[in-house]
């Protein structure tokens, strides 16, 4: 059970634009002259980007760019709010995310989100991990849902230090380990592209020491996209970084190269705290 | 934040350049030392010294603090590194310039023995070659820092002839070994400021466009060091 959901085949897209992925890499997710809006106002400008395949991408630019919109529609949260619209290509290799008729609960089981704020549900332990399989994944066995509640939290660092609390509340956790916890719910079910809104802005620095660690031991099996105001952050955890701002896309490429070199003035003044 | 940060590098900044210009002070002396038979301008080399490398120990000590506390990236990172690099081979300079002067206190041993035709222009490729460098830093000049990295060759060819000069003094009368074997050593230290320079010169080009060069010459046309030196 673990295994199959650990190693789930994926299908391969035609590309038709590198923009940000290093060139062995495959397309995770295809952003294609993306569009969107809140009513009349624009948040998102014809984006194009490659989110390329088991590598971390970072989301750089200042309040109000558009990084947390365009990770929103990625997984369809936007769905919900009022006057909310977008068009334009997003697509995994085989299921466009924009489509009426894609199961948006499906595709929230393929792309995992974890917010700025840990949200654990004021349940268990084990049922914040159990929550999501149980739903997606029925005729679950009650041995094969513990060894995916413990191979979860052991991906995702935490299993040692509440193995032996899983029925008491993840209330009681602390900011960091009630992250740790959010990132294993979230793989419990199985993801291939998780989305990091921030998730370490809350934490003390050891909290966030942890998360970057792993960050970087789950690049190994999924795509990550992560959004940070940390610069070094970015530059630490990321394979590839784009630069939002006011809706666009201004630079787009390898963290290494954006964080020595820019091409763009305007990224270089971001980025060494001219301005944002 | 940025606003520290820019204070900062400014001021290191400034302390770099009084460096150099000490540096530069000490290039000149030295060399008028071999050349006109001078000690008191070599004692005067051989005492810049002690300052020159608790300057280095003091700039690379701050320049340390900034990438501890600003965590610089992009050109406030180049920057930084530059300016380190610089500094380490501004303080070789000093060396180097120590270096001849003590070879000029042991030539005063030895007043009739003549310099070498080339040393002279050797002296003067390679004092313009260090001022050359550090004007392309200060102007974020990486044309001028390229002319520096091509001058280097020229500067190379007359050490060969130099050294070659040497030899045949050498071979004539064995009398001339000892005072031309001070003179061949001192030549082999102007040499090394040139390439001391050209260290400046392409720490500016990577300051400048972000390109590392070093050991990339032939891809630009120029000769590589490797191949170049006897």
């Amino acid at each position: 059970m673990i295994q199959s959901l650990a190693n789930r085949p994926s299908q391969r897209p035609v590309r038709t634009e590198k923009v940000m992925q290093e060139p062995s890499t495959e397309t995770m997710l295809n952003i294609q002259g993306l569009s969107a809006w809140y009513g009349d106002f624009q948040a998102l400008h014809d984006i194009s980007l490659n989110i390329g395949e088991n590598q971390v991408t970072a989301f750089i630019g200042p309040s109000g760019c558009g990084k947390s919109t365009l990770l929103k529609w990625c997984n369809r949260m936007n769905d919900v709010v009022p006057g909310a619209s977008a068009k334009g290509t997003l697509e995994l290799p085989d299921l466009n995310i924009l489509s009426a008729s894609t199961d948006v609960v499906a595709l929230r089981r393929r792309i995992g989100i974890v917010f700025q704020k840990p949200n654990p549900f004021p349940k268990s332990i084990y049922d914040n991990i159990a929550f999501g399989p149980r739903l997606h994944f029925k005729n679950l066995s009650r041995t094969d849902l513990d060894e995916l509640v413990e191979w979860s939290l052991r991906k995702a660092a935490v299993w040692d230090e509440v193995k032996d609390r899983l029925r008491q509340s993840a209330l009681g956790l602390s900011g960091g380990q009630q992250q740790r916890l959010c990132i294993a719910r979230a793989i419990a079910v199985g993801p291939q592209i998780l989305l990091m809104d921030e998730p370490c802005s809350a934490l003390d620095p050891a909290s966030t020491a942890r998360i970057e660690e792993l960050i970087f031991e789950l690049r190994e099996q999924y795509t990550i996209v992560i959004v940070t105001h940390n610069m070094q952050q970015a530059a630490r955890v990321s394979d590839q970084t784009a630069f939002f701002f006011e809706g666009r896309v201004v630079e787009a490429g390898s963290t290494q190269k954006l964080f020595t070199n820019p091409d763009q003035k305007q990224t270089e003044d971001y980025v060494t705290g001219k301005f944002g | 934040m940025h606003m520290h940060l820019e204070r900062d590098i400014e001021a290191i900044h400034q302390r770099l350049l009084q460096m150099s210009g000490v540096v530069e002070r000490m290039i000149d002396s030295a060399t008028r030392a071999l050349i006109h038979r001078k000690p008191e301008l070599a004692m005067e080399v051989i005492d810049c010294d002690d300052e020159v490398n608790k300057t280095e120990v003091e700039i690379e000590e701050e320049c340390l603090k900034i990438l501890a506390l600003h965590q610089p990236v992009a050109g406030d990172l180049r920057r930084i590194s530059t300016l380190i690099k610089v500094n380490a081979s501004l303080e070789r300079i000093a060396d180097l310039a120590c270096n001849i002067a003590e070879r000029s206190q042991q030539m005063q041993s030895h007043p009739y023995f003549p310099s070498p035709e080339g040393m002279e222009t050797m002296v003067h490729l390679a004092t313009q070659m260090v001022r050359m460098s550090l004007d392309s830093f200060v102007r974020s000049d990486s044309q001028m820092a390229l002319k520096v990295i091509q001058t280097d060759h020229h500067l190379d060819e007359l050490n060969r002839v130099v050294i070659a000069e040497l030899l045949c003094l050498m071979q004539e009368d064995t009398h001339l070994v000892e005072p031309a074997l001070h003179c061949f050593s001192a030549t082999r230290h102007i040499e090394r400021i040139g390439d001391q320079a050209e260290n400046i010169a392409e720490d500016v080009i990577y300051l400048v466009d972000g390109d590392i060069i070093r050991h990339k010459h032939g891809d630009l046309g120029l000769q590589n060091r490797s191949t170049k030196l006897n």
